[in-house]
């Protein structure tokens, strides 16, 4: 309102000529007062003030360029032995002390947590793509479509993954890319599956009925109302995602089917040092805590992106 | 209102369930402690019986509780081909003979005595007064219906392993169907306490065969019933104990058999089986005094935690050599292993005795030999007569040979090598290490490749492979069971080895009798095997870590390292 | 469309799927090299030959595969090839039991202590309780869970020596697998119920209800639980059919003989009829499991109607 600074005075004696016709300026009515953000700007904005998932997210950063960075500060690769030293605890010659071959567990810390992003980002990115997609059709059209590609789903779910993988390393070389399609061959289905859960919930809303009605498509529909509604949950299972694929990676290892030997990830460091953590407890801790910082970062930063990402949480 | 009250409801009753749960898990444990307080302080006067010695007190819970790493797929003598199962049908069935564990010698079984023919090819077995479990007596004709059984090629399982009776006269060629008369097998009731039995070559070994579970003899009942192996019900037996609890993948209880003939020499009441396949867990069962028994040869301690074990429990921990040996295998019928020269230098660049000091730590010997000590040669060991200085570890020599292998194969360096092994802690390590010593010695570049353990036997026995890991257990006791495996197209020679005079030195030694020339010809077969050709790359012989505690005794192991555990008894403790 | 044609629908949808399932399951199964009677030490060709007769292992595969779906018709599941003579319904019966009681004790527990870890995140949001919560659940994800169980036993079996270190023979045996089994679920409800609920807390029907004067307890258990307690339904079904049918892991370490490490057996000894048929009965688990959380969805969310075949 223009005449906002005459309000506070209204007990003083007011005159009809200080009054002024200012009529409709058609131009103002349609202004927004406040300054324009875009969704990704708001968003991005609220998670810079959240201090939680910006630390997560620093320390991931410092995750990932340690992974990179790391093993060129030492003089040992992760692969050479050296029995005669082998199990030794940390000393400034070996700064994570070494492993029962011998080997620097600084540099293979490292080297591993490089292989654990590597097999978890990979995975998590191939079960986010097919899993919103496939989620999205099914919870979106719903019927025979979804029944049909529900079956399929769970067919798939329900064949041993134990057999696939096997089945998989004779087809196929062993490597870190067999392992990854392993481990994505299953993965996406439990993503579709909160995806169709969020979609069909949501496709009942009254703000999908309210676009329909407009003559909105289906394509407009899905992607522009329905998946930016289901974007919390979707973020949450993908924060779930990536610790999945690296643990669903140290379960392979666990049983022997992890990546080959020498290659060391997280995972297989853990399996292997589990047997005798008692007595060499640094083989366990150092890669235990950076698996599980890992972890807890993705979570946290995954948290508060959500919250940032989620428009009913506007304040 | 309601839905919140239902809400709450179910969360208290949660809440009570839990609680209760706790409180029974808490009643029990007390129990449980009630329980060891009566033991300790009730076993006066009940304990006397037996050779226990004057400063000896027998525990009055006689109950021993061991750990198979493997559940026993069945207890079928007929059927079964794995250790595990050997150790638990050890404690329900006897043989004719029983090995001394001590001795290594046969001794009277079920057989009271025996007489041999001078040519070393009838046996004739006049066998005790035993009974079945169930009362009934022993007789010859339950050992010629259990070894027909095994033979006969209409058995339905086959039997896996009965290639154990081919010793007998006509016995493969009843059991391939070349012979359809049973009768011409050489085994016959001659009355209901005499047994003959007819070899088709003299078989030095032959009384020490008699006890192992292929050759054990079987109830009547057991015919038309092809389930009576699976049920405590149906399983007749004519050992110490009797099987009176199985629940699959938990455990296993055998209880003493009274009918047992020799019942008054057997002091415990139960064997207790878990079945847990983590060497971890058990440890930490044995430690926690869940077990009284834990590590090899049913059960597996960790190497990480060997040395440990050893410190800690000096008293308990026992590391004993057995008749098996740990080597890695050539495809020597592709490049470049099929070079002589090249396979030497890959067996002289190794450090064994680094590898088991920091590798596999249980005090294993390094071999530069196949047959592995504690098998019997013509007086006293094989391994004592015939030394096993085929070769030595020489890092220079080695080299030097590289070359020349690889100047006669036309190649200037040696492509990258694969070495398989199948899925384990341990020979994953021990082919890493293996690898990298190749990669320093002799600067060639070697993948190790982990294999599933299915997977890896069809590539070996397929020749899918240029070097594999491989280890042999002896399956009696004579260097012939391990010796006449690399004779040409043997089954279990995946080298591709085929070398005419090793034949003929093994053929020669089955013929024999005279044990003198037997090991000669072994020693030169041996000889030809490491030293000539080096077909094989031996790395060391096995040993068994165990731990016992120090109030179990009577627990025995033999040459082969099987366990018995019949004769033991637990002290008050 | 009534509730028994809907169920008539999903049960076709299931002899289907389960039909594909063991279709691709016995091909992929015969596709791995070694059979049941792969042994370190080779087995004669001749026996070989006669086990593989006995078994009808030697007839082609199309065969062998008719004949196993004639006996699956007869709901026959067969003898297991390596555990001799013993049924393969009598081996899942045994081994199930001892999955299932730890699997239900451990569900209970994960949505129990799960969903009051997200209750008190959302209701509490952005506070201390909100962090602490979401801290202790995401532990329960950020430790490998063979982690979590190794920790476990040593501390509480060995260590203070409260409960056992393996084995399955009473109460007190369930405490340590059911803590290591359920720490990843607890953490994934957790997140899931305080998300789903951060979103219902601030619907506008929240508001109304709460300017209608309704208590905090009403709108809690009317509006809140109910709306916000949907994705845990979705992952519920699948949660309990994976728990149920047993982890490998955590019965390898706590020595308990559940299905999943029988399964595992199995696979590794190539026991056709044993990996043949713990697939079906998973296979029928998981569906089922499906089926009923389809069910609870509609009991749940009023709004989702029962959809047999065809859009109305």
């Amino acid at each position: 309102m223009a005449s906002d600074k005459n309000m506070s005075s209204l007990d003083a004696n007011l005159k009809p000529e200080d009054f002024q016709k200012i009529g409709i300026d058609e131009k103002q009515a349609e202004v927004i007062q406040r300054e324009s953000l875009s969704a990704w700007k708001d968003s991005l904005e609220r998670l810079r003030q959240n201090k939680m998932a910006m630390t997560a997210l620093v320390v991931l950063g410092l995750i990932v360029l340690a992974a990179l960075i790391g093993p060129l500060f030492s003089k040992y690769n992760y692969y050479s032995n050296d029995l005669v030293n082998s199990n030794q605890p940390p000393s400034s010659e070996h700064w994570f002390g070494t492993d029962d071959l011998g080997r620097d567990i600084f540099v293979r810390t490292w080297y591993g947590a490089r292989i654990s992003l590597i097999v978890g980002l990979a995975a998590a990115a191939i079960d986010l793509l097919i899993g919103v997609i496939y989620g999205g059709i099914m919870g979106f059209f719903g019927g025979r479509v979804d029944n049909i590609m529900n079956k399929i789903s769970e067919v798939l779910y329900s064949i041993p993954y134990l057999l696939v993988v096997i089945l998989l390393l004779v087809v196929m070389e062993p490597s870190l890319f067999t392992i990854i399609v392993a481990l994505t061959i299953t993965g996406w289905i439990t993503m579709s599956w909160i995806v169709r859960g969020e979609i069909m919930q949501l496709k009942n809303r009254e703000f999908v009925l309210a676009s329909r009605s407009m003559g909105a498509g289906s394509k407009r529909l899905l992607f522009r109302h329905l998946l930016p509604n289901a974007v919390g949950p979707i973020i949450v299972t993908i924060t779930l995602s990536v610790p999945n694929a690296i643990f669903a990676e140290a379960f392979l290892s666990f049983l022997g089917l992890g990546v080959q030997a020498p290659i060391a990830s997280l995972g297989s460091m853990i399996s292997d040092s589990l047997t005798g953590w008692m007595y060499y407890p640094w083989r366990f801790l150092f890669p235990a805590i950076l698996i599980s910082l890992t972890m807890l970062s993705f979570n946290i930063f995954g948290d508060g992106l959500r919250d940032a990402l989620d428009p009913k949480l506007k304040k | 209102m309601k839905k919140s009250k239902s809400l709450l409801l179910m969360i208290a009753m949660v809440l009570v369930i839990g609680t209760a749960l706790a409180g029974c898990g808490g009643n029990n444990a007390n129990k449980g402690n009630n329980a060891a307080a009566t033991n300790a302080a009730g076993n006066e006067g009940s304990t006397n019986t037996g050779t226990a010695t004057g400063d000896e007190k027998l525990a009055a819970d006689q109950t021993l509780r061991v750990n198979l790493s493997a559940e026993p797929p069945t207890f079928d003598p007929a059927q079964a081909q794995d250790n595990q199962a050997h150790t638990v049908l050890q404690t329900m069935y006897e043989g004719l003979t029983h090995v001394n564990a001590e001795t290594g010698q046969a001794e009277p079984g079920i057989a009271e005595k025996w007489d041999v023919s001078t040519d070393g090819l009838v046996y004739t077995f006049h066998l005790r007064d035993a009974q079945w479990s169930n009362g009934d007596p022993v007789e010859a004709a339950d050992f010629v219906r259990a070894w027909k059984r095994v033979l006969d090629p209409a058995t339905a399982p086959a039997a896996p392993y009965a290639y154990q009776l081919y010793y007998l006269k006509n016995g493969e060629e009843y059991n391939t169907k070349k012979v359809t008369d049973f009768s011409q097998v050489g085994v016959k009731a001659v009355d209901a306490k005499t047994l003959e039995v007819t070899l088709k070559s003299p078989t030095p070994y032959f009384l020490g065969l008699l006890s192992f579970y292929t050759y054990y003899p079987v109830h009547k009942s057991v015919e038309g019933n092809a389930k009576w192996a699976i049920s405590k019900d149906t399983m007749i037996v004519d050992g110490p104990y009797t099987l009176t609890e199985w629940t699959t993948g938990q455990s296993i209880q055998v209880t003493k058999n009274e009918k047992y003939w020799d019942a008054a020499s057997i002091k415990l009441s139960k064997i207790d089986f878990t079945l847990v396949n983590s060497g971890a867990t058990e440890l930490l069962s044995y430690k926690n005094g869940e077990l009284d028994r834990a590590g090899n040869p049913n059960g597996e301690i960790p190497s990480e935690q060997l040395p440990m074990v050893k410190k800690e429990l000096p008293n308990e921990f026992v590391s004993k050599g057995i008749a098996s040996t740990y080597y890695y295998e050539f495809n020597i019928t592709e490049k470049p292993f099929s070079n002589a020269k090249i396979r030497k230098a890959l067996a002289m660049a190794i450090n064994r005795q680094v590898l088991i000091d920091n590798v596999t730590k249980g005090g294993q010997l390094p071999a530069f030999g196949y047959v592995p000590p504690g098998i019997a040669g013509a007086d006293g060991e094989y391994r004592t007569a015939v030394k096993d200085s085929y070769f030595t570890e020489d890092v220079e020599q080695a080299k030097t040979l590289l070359a020349e292998g690889l100047k006669e194969e036309g190649l200037t360096a040696l492509p990258p090598v694969e070495l398989s092994y199948n899925t384990s802690e341990n020979h994953k390590k021990i082919a890493l290490a293996i690898a990298d010593m190749w990669k320093n010695n002799l600067g060639i570049t070697v993948n190790t490749v982990n294999q599933e353990w299915a997977v890896f036997i069809e590539n070996r026995q397929h020749q899918n492979y240029q070097i594999a890991r491989a280890g042999w257990v002896a399956d009696y006791n004579d260097p012939m069971t391990f010796m006449d495996m690399w004779v040409t197209g043997g089954g279990n020679n995946d080298t591709g080895y085929a070398n005419p005079e090793y034949d003929k030195l093994i053929a020669d030694a089955k013929a024999s009798s005279d044990l003198a020339k037997r090991q000669e010809d072994f020693a030169a077969a041996e000889k030809m095997l490491i030293q000539d050709d080096m077909v094989i790359l031996p790395i060391y012989y096995y040993t068994n870590n165990s731990l016992t505690k120090e109030y179990l005794k009577g627990v025995t192991t033999d040459f082969s390292g099987a366990v018995d555990f019949t004769r033991a008894y637990l002290l008050e403790h | 469309m009534g509730m028994v044609r809907y169920i008539a629908n999903k049960f076709f949808y299931m002899i289907v799927s389960l039909f594909v399932l063991i279709s691709a399951t016995f091909f992929l199964m015969k596709a791995i090299p070694g059979d049941p009677f792969t042994s370190e030490k080779a087995v004669p060709p001749e026996i070989k030959a006669h086990l593989y007769e006995q078994y009808g292992l030697d007839k082609p595969l199309y065969h062998q595969y008719f004949k196993y779906l004639g006996d699956i018709a007869q709901g026959d599941l067969g003898v297991s090839m390596k555990r001799l003579n013993q049924d393969v319904t009598h081996l899942i019966g045994q081994t199930f039991s001892a999955s299932l009681k730890l699997g239900v004790v451990a569900i209970i527990v994960s949505v129990i202590v799960g969903v009051i870890l997200g209750m008190l995140a959302a209701l509490y949001h952005r506070k201390f309780i909100d962090s602490a919560a979401m801290v202790l659940a995401v532990l329960g994800i950020a430790v490998p869970s063979f982690v979590v169980a190794s920790l476990l036993q040593y501390v509480f079996a060995y260590k203070f020596s409260i409960f056992p270190v393996s084995g399955f023979k009473g109460p007190m045996y369930y405490f340590l697998p059911v803590a290591a089994l359920s720490a990843q679920p607890i953490a994934f409800i957790a997140r899931l119920t305080r998300s789903s609920m951060l979103e219902v807390l601030h619907a506008d029907y929240i508001k109304t209800a709460k300017a209608k004067g309704l208590s905090w307890m009403a709108i809690l258990s009317r509006h809140v639980l109910r709306n916000g307690i949907l994705p845990i339904v979705t992952y519920m079904g699948p949660m309990t059919a994976n728990i149920v049918t047993g982890s490998v892991v955590i019965e390898q370490i706590f020595g308990i003989g559940g299905i999943g490490k029988q399964f595992v057996e199995a696979i590794s000894v190539r026991d056709y009829t044993l990996i043949m048929g713990i697939t079906i009965f998973y296979g029928i688990l998981l569906m089922v499991a499906r089926f009923i959380t389809d069910i609870a969805y509609v009991l749940v969310d009023p709004r989702i109607k029962l959809t047999g075949g065809k859009e109305g």
